[in-house]
């Protein structure tokens, strides 16, 4: 049997990862993300979407556990549902909007609208469709625990790629001092 | 039934079309970027899932790079709403139209 630590904190927390109890789960979060995110387009107030699209975030984290990729799972919980969706729900609150009126006639460019997205996902579906026998084996599930670690997570990102983490930090650093400056009330 | 790959792809291009869907449909500027938020979310599933498929590593430094542009673009996004709100009073974006013409 596995005798791995993190693999034991993901039986805590979900039961013995047997391909029944991984697949019940992937069904149940998928059903719930694509429920939500269809939420979050059909609601016509801000903040209900807004809502809606945290669930959908919380379901694809638990997607990432169903891979054992914890890193990704907890910085999905912290960064999307934590940070950025607070950020949201702020400007929602802070500009106190009202819902936008309906729109009364049809609209020609929301029907093509609807026929390019049906167009896509086709497409998507159909490069999927004609991939199949060309996605790679799977490896075990001890490899697959072993890559999602924030150990050989940290090993590949302090080292390889620490100069793309550095080029990101100044990214996120002009990010914050673009938006102060854009969102800062002029002077009149 | 086993869960393979393709189960993952499959509902990460599901809520990719839904993004795109609500980013032409909606007219409110705030749910426009929740539904670019949506979309570079269903990109990070593909990617994990590969990258845990392929037990490399790579994909997931992708994705921590993503979440990081994703956290960016949300800053300067409502930064930008906020301040045409300030000068139109409002963030439904048929009313903005001030490069059209």
């Amino acid at each position: 049997m596995v005798s791995d630590t993190r693999f034991i904190r993901f039986w805590i927390l979900f039961g013995p990862p047997t391909l029944m109890t991984a697949s019940i789960l992937f069904f149940v979060l998928a059903t719930v993300a694509i429920a939500a995110a269809l939420g979050m387009l059909i609601s016509r107030n801000p903040v209900n979407s807004a809502l809606w699209l945290i669930l959908n975030l919380f379901c694809v984290a638990g997607l990432y556990l169903t891979v054992n990729a914890e890193f990704i799972a907890v910085i999905q919980v912290l960064v999307y549902a934590g940070a950025i969706m607070v950020l949201f729900l702020f400007v929602i609150m802070l500009l106190n909007l009202a819902a936008l009126p309906d729109v009364k006639s049809i609209e020609w460019r929301r029907v093509i609208a609807f026929f390019l997205g049906m167009g896509l996902l086709a497409m998507l579906m159909f490069v999927i469709a004609s991939s199949l026998d060309m996605l790679p084996d799977p490896v075990s599930l001890e490899a697959a625990a072993e890559t999602g670690s924030a150990t050989e997570l940290a090993k590949v990102l302090f080292t390889r790629y620490a100069m793309p983490l550095e080029i990101i930090g100044v990214l996120l650093l002009a990010a914050t001092i673009g938006a102060v400056v854009i969102a800062k009330r002029k002077p009149v | 039934m086993e869960i393979t790959l393709n189960w993952y792809l499959t509902l990460s291009a599901l809520l990719f079309t839904m993004g795109v869907l609500g980013f032409l449909f909606r007219r409110n500027a705030i749910v426009m970027l929740m539904c670019v938020e949506l979309m570079l979310n269903s990109v990070n599933i593909s990617l994990v899932a590969l990258s845990q498929s392929m037990a490399d590593t790579a994909g997931q430094i992708l994705v921590f790079f993503v979440m990081s542009v994703a956290a960016a673009e949300a800053a300067v996004g409502l930064a930008l709403v906020i301040a045409i709100f300030r000068n139109k009073l409002t963030i439904d974006v048929t009313q903005i139209n001030l490069f059209k013409y």
